[in-house]
Order: structure tokens, then C-alpha cells, then sequence
């Protein structure tokens, strides 16, 4: 398989993705910087999570605008399965690949701690690894991770099962307190149409090896691997 | 020519920070301040001298970049 990382000014979770798919894939991932208008052939384009362009008058507004990511943009149409982890999150919304918006969290803290999320959607290329209904826990670290559509697009979230994780407790409950943001529906990770466009808040790659105290995003990249390694 | 751009919150769209500023107006002991939302002033120094052709411009800015038109309204001024 081969991938690619976008790296933006102020990226700072990158190289936690790259050392993910290495140990994934048993290869390097191509890390393709900002200003390059063309991203290679790969199989699989990573947006990483950080704080791009300072998120300067909204997460991830200028990102979405710079040359590579016009070329994520159609990849991802062209079908080239595109992953986006927190700011990549707030990224592909604002370029168009992925409905809704990420808003500052409700409580107004940047929060950072583990969540636990149930994986809603296991029919994808990143969630095959998971069984359905499967409760994990992975980091959040966000200030910006309250996820909003409007009546009628979370409708058509709910109805063509696009919504990949939502917070749960540690007993997959949907409790008060669960939700570290205010999201609606408790949304953490949703899929574009054709299923091969995820944007997901929490951070798989910092659980992804036992020396970080855990492995539960670790089958997100051994499932990818599996899918799409020809 | 200057212009300037209002970026708000739509209605109905939850505005913590807004709340808070109440909030703290409220500690600060300025009674009678029933709601606060918060928003964005942006002011943009243009070449164009046509008040029409700037305004189609800043429309065009305001849908791509300078709001995000999911919870975002904008309102332009061209002086």
C-alpha cells in the first residue's frame, strides 16, 4: 500500500501518523508539504491533525484552500480513500468533502483525554478491523471538535449510515459526560458519500502501540493495510 | 475603496463564548444584559474602484473563505 501525509505550517501530528502507517504497512508514507500543488499516486491520502495555518479565522479554512488540498479534493473524487484526523477533520469540511462543521467545544476547554468511542459503520476501508458496535478508546485533543449539520444532513447521515464513531461511555452508553465537545448526536467521525472519505476528531495513531498505553487505533491502520494493499 | 464584512452566527446556532462574555458582564456587575452573541468585523482594503464589481467580489469571498455559510451569515458594507 502506498500512502501519503499532508503536512501543513503548524501540522503537528504527522509524524505520530506516519510512524502509525509505518508500523502498519511495513513501508514509508510519503510526506507531501502543503505547497505542493500534486500529491503522488497512492492508495490512501492522510490529513493529519495540528493546527494549520494557526487556525487562523477558522480551523482548517486556509488549508482547505491551498494547492494540495485541491488535489485531495480530486482524488477523493476520483475515489482514493482520504482519511482526515482532527484538524484534517475541520480541513475536509471545509473543503467539501465531508457535510457539517466542526464549532468550538461547548464547554469552551480545549479537552484532552481519552474518550471512548463505539465504531458505528464497519463496512469502510478504515473501520473493516472493528466489529460493529465495537466500544474502543483513543485520545481527543481538540478545542474545536463540537461536530453540527443541520436537520436535514444529519437525517441523511443517520439514513445512509454515515456516521463512523460516536462517544459512548466505557460501557457504550450514551451517557451524560461522554461526549467531550457537545456534538450533535455525539458524532465523532463521519463519512462522506461514497464511504471513502472519513473525518474523525479523536487521534488512532496515539494509541496505536502498547509503550502509549494502548492499541485500539492500531486496527484502523492494519484494517486500511488489509483493504487496500493489492 | 474600503470595505468591511460582518461575519455571525446564525440563529439558532449555540454561541458558548458569547454566553461566557455574558456571563462575565454579568459578574462584572452590568446588570440588564440579556444575551450576547459574538462575531467577526473584517476590513478589506480593495484596488477596485467600482462599487457593484467590488461588492460581486466580496460576495464571492464571503461564500468561499471569509464565512463558513453552514453557521456562519455575513453582511457587507462597501464605503
Amino acid at each position: 500500500m502506498k500512502s501519503a501525509v499532508i503536512v501543513f505550517p503548524g501540522s503537528n501530528c504527522d509524524r505520530d501518523v506516519q510512524v502509525a502507517l509505518r508500523q502498519s504497512m511495513g513501508g514509508e508514507p510519503k510526506m507531501v508539504w502543503h505547497g505542493e500543488a500534486s500529491i503522488p499516486e497512492v492508495d490512501l491520502i492522510v490529513v493529519p491533525g495540528g493546527f494549520s495555518y494557526g487556525d487562523y479565522l477558522r480551523s482548517g479554512a486556509m488549508a482547505a484552500h491551498s494547492p494540495v488540498v485541491r488535489d485531495v479534493v480530486a482524488k477523493a473524487r476520483k475515489g482514493v480513500p482520504v482519511l482526515g484526523i482532527c484538524n484534517g477533520f475541520q480541513i475536509l469540511t471545509e473543503a467539501g468533502l465531508l457535510p457539517g462543521v466542526l464549532m468550538a467545544n461547548a464547554g469552551l476547554k480545549f479537552v484532552c483525554r481519552d474518550v471512548y468511542l463505539s465504531v458505528e459503520a464497519t463496512d469502510t476501508v478504515f473501520t473493516g478491523a472493528y466489529e460493529k458496535g465495537q466500544v474502543i478508546r483513543i485520545p481527543v485533543a481538540h478545542h474545536d471538535g463540537n461536530y453540527f449539520a443541520d436537520a436535514d444532513t444529519l437525517k441523511r447521515l443517520r439514513d445512509e449510515d454515515r456516521i463512523a464513531f460516536r462517544y459512548v461511555d466505557a460501557d457504550g452508553g450514551r451517557a451524560n459526560g461522554a461526549n467531550p465537545n457537545g456534538s450533535i448526536d455525539d458524532i465523532a467521525g463521519v463519512l462522506g458519500d461514497r464511504r471513502t472519505v472519513l473525518g474523525m476528531m479523536p487521534h488512532p495513531e496515539r494509541l496505536a502501540d502498547p509503550i502509549l498505553g494502548g492499541t485500539d487505533g492500531r486496527p484502523l491502520f492494519d484494517g486500511l493495510v488489509a483493504a487496500l494493499a493489492s | 475603496m474600503k470595505a468591511t464584512v460582518h461575519v455571525t452566527l446564525k440563529n439558532g446556532v449555540l454561541d458558548p463564548q458569547g454566553k461566557a462574555v455574558q456571563h462575565a458582564l454579568a459578574s462584572l456587575g452590568f446588570d440588564g444584559v440579556n444575551g450576547v452573541r459574538q462575531g467577526k468585523f473584517i476590513e478589506l482594503e480593495l484596488s477596485e474602484t467600482d462599487p457593484a464589481r467590488a461588492r460581486e467580489s466580496l460576495e464571492a469571498m464571503c461564500q468561499k473563505l471569509l464565512a463558513n455559510t453552514v453557521i456562519e451569515d455575513y453582511s457587507i458594507e462597501v464605503k
